[in-house]
């Protein structure tokens, strides 16, 4: 069986399951429309929130993200469903890859929730000829974030006591994404006087983190499941 | 017939626990390379013209920065090279840990003097340029390292984890420096105050550069091999498991 | 722009960096001697390549 072909069925197993159990409608959602409020609350001033509001969407991004990437393990670990996988032989690269393209399904349904937030309650701004620009960043950072959660992920998933580890572990790493992809947004946004083509090499490193981190974390995957 | 292990040591001190010859040497070497830190440091290097009194503390920050970075390039290859059938031993993922482990003293010295020496030239314990960030991304970077280390399993798990995780910290550090370089380029003004040392002010920074290398290595050395008898503990303590396992049996 | 303090308030930050510095490393040093003198006698010669 192909890398691909198990990465697809995985994929495909993960969001059934989320389909069917609603976690991520439920919970998740609700939790970042919640940190997005109480941005406001703490940054109280309608400017600054307009100004910001790039910046917001991709910190709401990356603190819920800790949630997803804890639940798309916990699926897992109820059933001892991941080491029955490694044990039947499944080549953890295709592991990797497929609960990477559940995770960044996830995350692309979370990010829409959250710029539509941003638009409703910071009154940010879309420039229509930054839209483009808007899809290629929100494609690349979710491609790099996915890769990362489901690395990280992995580890941090193990045994008991180990799921503080992530957010330690996981933050500093997408540091380059939260920057980079703030930046790109803000130029699609034309906040602050950015304009589109300041965004596009912003883009560039999203991609190139991606690539980094999907190769890195094919290969790396199998090893730090390994209990 | 597996052999049984021989009783535990008796309780009696071990005169040098983890010294050599060459780690009294070293060490001697490193208090007298202290002693001379501080003193030229301190007292007999002058004030600089624009910094004053701010330069002395650069003796300490600017050694302290280097031997992390070294620190972290001896963590990555030790990585690198556990990973490596051929050379792999599990002596390299101690040398991993205890470098890792230095490496995050000496940065968290350097992120303390430099703060204070940012408050007396520049009237800020902080600010956000590329220098600074990407050393603080370091700096919490291995910790987590380190804390990976301590998951627990066995010694080839926690040998291979901490190796992967060293080495993607290897492949962060280009992308979060360069980020981080494009969004707060280093103002013009902050390269001209480090300026050009001369004259004894220049010594005093070898002096320092040379005592905190050679307390590096002594460091390394002292901390790695605790490393390596805290893992003999744990063989052996597995050893007397199995022994008695099987004792119990052969009762039956 | 430059040296906002004068030398004598930069005196406690310059004594404080070194006194942090030396200290923090002498603790780092005191517990790691302390922790292989706690240890060694329970180990065995052969795993203490070094002696």
């Amino acid at each position: 069986m192909s890398t691909w072909r198990i990465a697809r069925l995985i994929a495909a197993k993960d969001l059934r399951i989320e389909l069917r159990s609603r976690v991520v409608t439920n919970q998740v959602l609700p939790f970042a429309a919640l940190v997005m409020v109480m941005f406001a609350f703490a940054l109280d001033n309608d400017a600054v929130l307009t100004r910001v509001a790039p910046g917001l969407v991709w910190l709401a991004t990356m603190f819920s993200m800790l949630v997803l990437v804890q639940r798309t393990f916990a699926v897992e670990s109820a059933d001892g469903a991941l080491d029955a996988l490694q044990v039947a032989g499944v080549r953890p690269g295709g592991i990797f890859l497929g609960k990477s393209l559940a995770l960044a399904v996830e995350l692309a349904v979370l990010e829409v929730v959250l710029l539509i937030a941003a638009v409703v309650l910071y009154q940010a701004d879309v420039a229509g000829s930054g839209v483009v620009l808007l899809v290629a960043t929100f494609v690349a950072a979710t491609t790099g974030l996915a890769f990362v959660g489901t690395l990280y992920g992995g580890l941090a998933a193990g045994a008991k006591g180990r799921e503080t580890l992530l957010p330690l572990l996981m933050l500093p790493v997408v540091a380059p994404v939260l920057i980079g992809a703030t930046r790109a947004t803000e130029a699609a946004f034309g906040t602050n006087g950015a304009t589109s083509s300041e965004g596009w090499p912003w883009v560039g490193l999203l991609v190139l983190f991606a690539a980094l981190f999907g190769l890195g974390g094919t290969l790396a995957f199998g090893s730090l499941i390994d209990e | 017939m597996t052999p049984t292990p021989t009783p535990s040591p008796g309780r009696t001190a071990v005169a040098r626990p983890t010294g050599t010859r060459f780690t009294r040497v070293l060490g001697a070497a490193v208090i007298l390379g202290m002693a001379w830190l501080v003193l030229f440091g301190l007292f007999l290097s002058p004030n600089d013209e624009k910094q004053k009194a701010g330069v002395r503390i650069l003796y300490i920050h600017v050694p302290t920065a280097w031997l992390a970075y070294l620190a972290f390039i001896v963590t990555g290859i030790s990585s690198a090279a556990y990973l490596v059938k051929r050379t792999r031993s599990l002596t390299w993922d101690r040398i991993a840990g205890a470098s890792a482990e230095i490496g995050v003293l000496f940065m968290g010295i350097t992120l303390v003097t430099g703060s204070l020496w940012g408050r007396i030239s520049w009237g800020i314990f902080w600010t956000w340029d590329s220098r600074l960030t990407t050393t603080a991304f370091l700096f919490v970077t291995y910790i987590g390292y380190l804390a990976v280390r301590n998951l627990g399993g066995t010694h080839q798990q926690r040998a291979r984890r901490s190796a992967i995780i060293a080495l993607l910290a290897v492949l962060e550090v280009p992308l979060v420096h360069f980020s981080v370089k494009w969004w707060r380029p280093l103002h013009q003004q902050e390269s001209v105050a480090e300026g050009k040392l001369s004259g004894l002010m220049l010594f005093s920074l070898f002096v320092g550069l040379i005592a905190f290398t050679l307390l590096y290595v002594w460091l390394l050395l002292h901390r790695q091999r605790v490393l390596a008898m805290e893992d003999a503990l744990d063989d052996q303590g597995l050893d007397v498991a199995l022994a008695e396992r099987r004792a119990e049996g052969a009762q039956v | 722009m430059f040296a906002v303090m004068s030398t004598s308030d930069q005196t406690p930050y310059v004594i404080a960096s070194y006194v942090i510095t030396l200290g923090g490393i002498g603790l780092y040093v005191w517990r790691l001697l302390a922790r292989a003198r706690k240890i060694a006698p329970q180990v065995r010669e052969e795993d203490r390549p070094w002696t």
